[in-house]
């Protein structure tokens, strides 16, 4: 183990970290709106260079001791690979969609790409992490990026409470976390996974249990599953939409590895002691996102019970801890993130006649009947994330399905999947008002062209044309699921 | 071009649905007939080619495209009728829908998309495959239902879609089940494979609450008279002609051969539901002052006929029942046109605000006596093959069952009569009815080559039923392992003493 080898193992994390200081830095400097956006764009390019830094390693599918950095603390494996690239891939779309929207309101500062940058460079961290502190750290480095995020829109009340109610909660969440990491250490007296695992592997004694019960309760919160949920639909609906397109895709991502990692490598030798905290935690989400969504009156607020909804599916391949089950999570993940970008920047672009935003459902009444292409790319996502073939959001639900199938999970596949019904009812409601009611005439102004761009390209991946990247999406899912494995 | 006829035929129809979301609605109609009317070609073309008594699976192709399933296609016998439905009625569906001038593009392109699904349903030879294909359908119909519907079509299409989408969700876990124990997702193998019996029963129960409700089957047949009332003309040619056949297609392709034994032992509850439906959904029938309801009920009857004859586990209940399903494809989706025609001209459903159309309108009465007729199961029309056949069929298994479908026949007569005597005879009551003008030249070419074929069917039924005859035999073979004992004790004929010969006649004549 060199000093060398570790340096070029975190070059994606080192990157953006020097990236966004050098960014911070000219920031100083930036006094117009086209300095931001210059701003904006250098930090999609580095992005796009970290993930083409990451890309060999998910695509190698490497794993094992060569792929630990500072004696254990990190890894750069194929699993942690993967889930970078898709964390770069949503964090770019929401940098590519900010400015258009900020300088609507005259919000824009270059502040907003540094700390998206700042923000993603945590997330690597968290997905790579073996380490209960090294997680913490990357945990940390993302969350207080967001709360900042949350609250960018200083002059607005929304903005600022949204801010402020994600800064409470994700600190009492930490805290839980960390009582739960130090309970951990405690009883087993190590913060390494493989330490954990291995101290687990004779039993678990009930101070063990309940360390494993706080973490998992402090990550759930990350991801917002049910009953930890409460925070989201708030800061999903008072955050600027380009934010809350932030939030409903990368740190997901990040948090579902984390909690993926945490769960299958740290405690994967007592997969019982959590088993049932994770399907119950499924299905509630599923049923209370499904619940929850059918009364909201504001897109934004759908979206987030929609994404509540959608962790619940995605913790059931968790809960079959299986390879399968990881690589089906995975491949819904790259899916969720494709239709939460392809659903929030329809929102963006939902626009009415002065350029305000849009966002009460019953104000795009009759959107088919003047904006064709843009209520037909949104009907799509709707359908996708009810989980209506031929779409491809089936995929996702059908993969993980598949897992918590073969692992014997019959019960939890039969209750979710009906539950799933429940939530086709909002996704219904949405293209019902698109579709069959009178055109309510409010979002009739165009949006720019990287909105239109980035709709398109969540669109056609999203569509029946999708199903032909199962191939190489599964193939990745599978290396990166075996990579997990294999440390475990 | 032959290897690969069947991706062609799907291609088409979705190449055109594009075609028509691009261009304006004048064009669209175009577009859409010139595509339907390639995928009839292309169907012609698969029937000539089809090798009658050949190999049971035909025009197979493979694409090995996704992770997990992939692109499989063949037909037999059985799938090739139901494909021939679908384009034969296809080209009549964009006709009818002349009145449509809302949305023309998207509700050509939905049309469009409906085929291609319906083509592929039939085709698929992958588990997976064909569940896509299935579940699909839902998206376009609800749209057409939705947008293009009537008054309540808001509430009758989210039935449609919340209905059907539990029922598929369920089968959906059965076939991951299935698939995990066989290690495989080709259907053929499936059909051959033996599931433990007690899984069989949980899968035959995941199975059946998909078709069931895509048949429909009484009591979850509510959203059908909705569906049917709310949607366009072509809507409801659509759904009553080629929609409800995914269900018999499900339990003749699924059901029935994967499951032989939990067919069996559920058989009771379908000849159940399917008796209650006959009596019942009649009775219904009987009473509608809507023709599109009356219809719409007559529909759940006839598939009860169908279900009964399905799970008679006979080579005539199976004929029967296939035979029912292609005739009541061609009868219903005719009298739905017929409505349509009148509705078009008068913007009504109600059966009193005609009367007396005989006299206005002969060659429209005379067609529509023709499909009454043929819903009654008169002689000579296809009506009464199928249900003879499938009635004939569930006698060997049941005559309590026989007696309760056959009394469908009587109340079919009831009500459908009923319905042409207060349209087509009578005073004319109504001054706006009476000067409505008969036929034009398109809605004689709509129901012209319907009314053809129902006669052909009638009079020839043997073209049609030579093609299924290898398919059906082999499952009856494969049903043969658990055909439960039938209360009717046929014996072969004993040409001189024919005593015992007249039993089933006895039985007719005692009601």
């Amino acid at each position: 183990m060199d000093w060398s080898q570790s340096l070029r193992l975190v070059a994606p994390e080192e990157l953006l970290s020097v990236a966004g200081l050098v960014l911070l830095l000219g920031s100083a400097w930036a006094k117009t709106a086209r300095d931001a956006r210059a701003i904006t764009w250098l930090a999609v390019a580095t992005l796009a260079v970290a993930a083409a830094i990451v890309a060999p390693w998910a695509f190698g599918g490497v794993r094992g001791a060569e792929t630990l950095a500072f004696y254990g603390l990190f890894t750069a494996d194929a699993f942690a690979s993967y889930a970078k690239l898709l964390i770069y891939a949503a964090a770019g779309a929401s940098l590519l969609i900010a400015p258009a929207f900020f300088e609507r309101v005259r919000g824009y500062r270059p502040e907003y790409p540094v700390l998206v940058l700042f923000a993603t460079a945590g997330m690597g961290i968290m997905v790579s992490a073996t380490n209960l502190l090294t997680l913490y750290i990357g945990l940390e480095l993302n969350s207080l990026a967001a709360y900042v995020l949350a609250a960018f829109l200083k002059d607005d009340d929304r903005s600022a409470e949204a801010g402020l109610k994600y800064f409470v909660l994700g600190a009492l969440a930490s805290g839980i976390l960390l009582f739960g990491i130090s309970l951990t250490y405690g009883f087993t007296g190590t913060t390494s996974f493989a330490g954990i695992s291995a101290a687990l592997q004779s039993g678990v004694s009930t101070g063990a249990l309940f360390g494993v019960t706080f973490v998992l309760a402090g990550l759930a919160f990350k991801i917002s599953a049910v009953p930890f949920h409460m925070w989201t639909p708030d800061v999903y609906e008072g955050a600027p939409t380009p934010v809350t397109t932030f939030f409903a895709s990368a740190p997901k991502v990040a948090a579902l590895a984390l909690t993926m990692r945490v769960a299958l490598e740290a405690f994967g030798s007592q997969v019982s002691a959590w088993q049932q905290i994770v399907i119950f935690a499924a299905l509630a989400s599923i049923v209370v996102g499904a619940l929850g969504a059918i009364g909201q009156q504001n897109i934004k607020r759908l979206l987030a019970y929609s994404s509540i909804n959608n962790v619940g599916f995605l913790l059931i391949g968790l809960a079959a801890a299986t390879p399968a089950g990881a690589a089906g999570m995975l491949v819904y993940l790259a899916i969720y993130v494709a239709m939460t970008i392809g659903g929030f920047v329809a929102v963006l672009m939902l626009k009415d006649e002065n350029g305000n935003q849009v966002e009460q459902i019953a104000d795009i009444a009759g959107l088919s009947s003047h904006r064709k292409v843009l209520a037909a790319c949104l009907a799509m996502v709707m359908f996708s994330l009810a989980g209506i073939p031929p779409l491809f959001g089936f995929w996702g639900k059908f993969v993980v399905f598949q897992a918590a199938v073969e692992a014997g999970l019959l019960p939890l596949a039969v209750i979710g999947i009906a539950a799933s019904v429940i939530g086709a009812f909002y996704y219904l409601k949405v293209v019902k008002v698109m579709y069959f009611d009178e055109p309510a005439m409010k979002a009739v102004r165009h949006s720019d062209w990287i909105h239109q761009a980035l709709l398109a390209a969540s669109a056609l991946f999203i569509s029946p044309a999708g199903y032909l990247l199962t191939k190489c999406l599964g193939g990745l899912a599978a290396a990166a699921a075996a990579a997990l494995f294999h440390a475990a | 071009m032959l290897n690969h006829i069947l991706s062609l035929m799907l291609a088409v129809p979705l190449l055109g649905a594009v075609a028509c979301l691009l261009v304006d609605g004048r064009t669209a109609r175009t577009v859409a007939l010139v595509a339907t009317l390639i995928d009839l070609a292309l169907g012609i073309v698969l029937w000539s080619q089809f090798d009658v008594g050949g190999a049971r699976w035909q025009f197979q192709e493979n694409a090995a495209l996704f992770a997990g399933f992939s692109w499989k296609l063949g037909i037999d016998g059985i799938a090739l009728m139901l494909i021939e439905l679908s384009v034969f009625l296809m080209p009549i569906c964009i006709l009818a829908s002349a009145s449509i001038e809302k949305r023309v593009g998207e509700y050509m392109a939905a049309f469009l998309l409906m085929e291609a699904l319906m083509i592929g349903v039939f085709a698929a030879q992958d588990l997976y495959l064909f569940y896509i294909m299935f579940e699909a359908g839902l998206i376009p119909m609800y749209l057409i239902i939705g947008i293009w519907g009537g008054v309540d079509r808001i509430y009758a299409s989210y039935k449609f879609f919340l209905y059907t989408l539990l029922g598929s969700v369920l089968m959906l876990i059965a076939m991951l089940w299935m698939v995990n124990e066989a290690g495989t997702t080709d259907i053929p193998t499936l059909m051959e494979y033996n599931f433990p019996v007690e899984a069989q029963k949980w899968l035959w129960l995941a199975f059946f609450a998909s078709f069931a409700v895509k048949m429909p089957m009484w009591p979850v047949h509510t959203w059908l008279p909705d569906a049917h009332v709310q949607a366009p003309t072509a809507g409801s040619v659509i759904l009553a002609g080629v929609l409800l056949k995914m269900g018999g297609y499900g339990f003749i392709r699924f059901s029935l051969p994967m499951f032989p034994e939990a067919s069996a032992h559920f058989a009771w509850v379908v000849f159940a539901l399917s008796m209650i439906a006959v009596v019942v959904t009649s009775l219904i029938a009987l009473v509608q002052s809507d023709m599109k309801k009356l219809i719409a009920y007559s529909s759940v009857a006839h598939m009860a006929i169908v279900t009964v004859g399905l799970f008679a586990f006979n080579v005539q209940g199976l004929e029967g029942a296939m035979i029912v399903m292609l005739s009541h494809g061609l009868v219903s989706g005719a009298l739905f046109l017929c409505v349509g025609v009148i509705y078009d001209r008068l913007h009504t459903r109600e059966i009193n605000r005609y009367g007396g159309l005989s006299i206005n309108m002969p060659k429209y009465a005379l067609f529509f006596m023709l499909f009454t007729m043929a819903s009654v199961g008169l002689p000579a029309t296809s009506g009464f093959v199928g249900e003879f056949l499938a009635l004939s069929g569930v006698y060997q298994a049941s005559s309590w069952v026989a007696f309760v479908a056959g009394t469908g026949v009587i109340l079919g007569a009831g009500y459908m009569l009923y319905l042409y005597r207060r349209i087509a005879f009578g005073e004319q009551k109504n001054a706006d009815a009476a000067a409505m003008p008969d036929l034009s030249a398109r809605e004689l070419v709509m129901l012209a080559p319907i009314a053809a074929a129902v006669l052909w069917m009638g009079v020839y039924p043997e073209s049609f039923l030579a093609p299924m005859r290898q398919d059906i035999a082999a499952l009856d073979a494969r049903l043969s392992q658990a055909r439960p004992e039938g209360d009717a004790k046929l014996t072969a004929g004993k040409p001189k003493a024919a005593g015992e010969h007249h039993e089933p006649a006895q039985h007719e004549g005692a009601h």
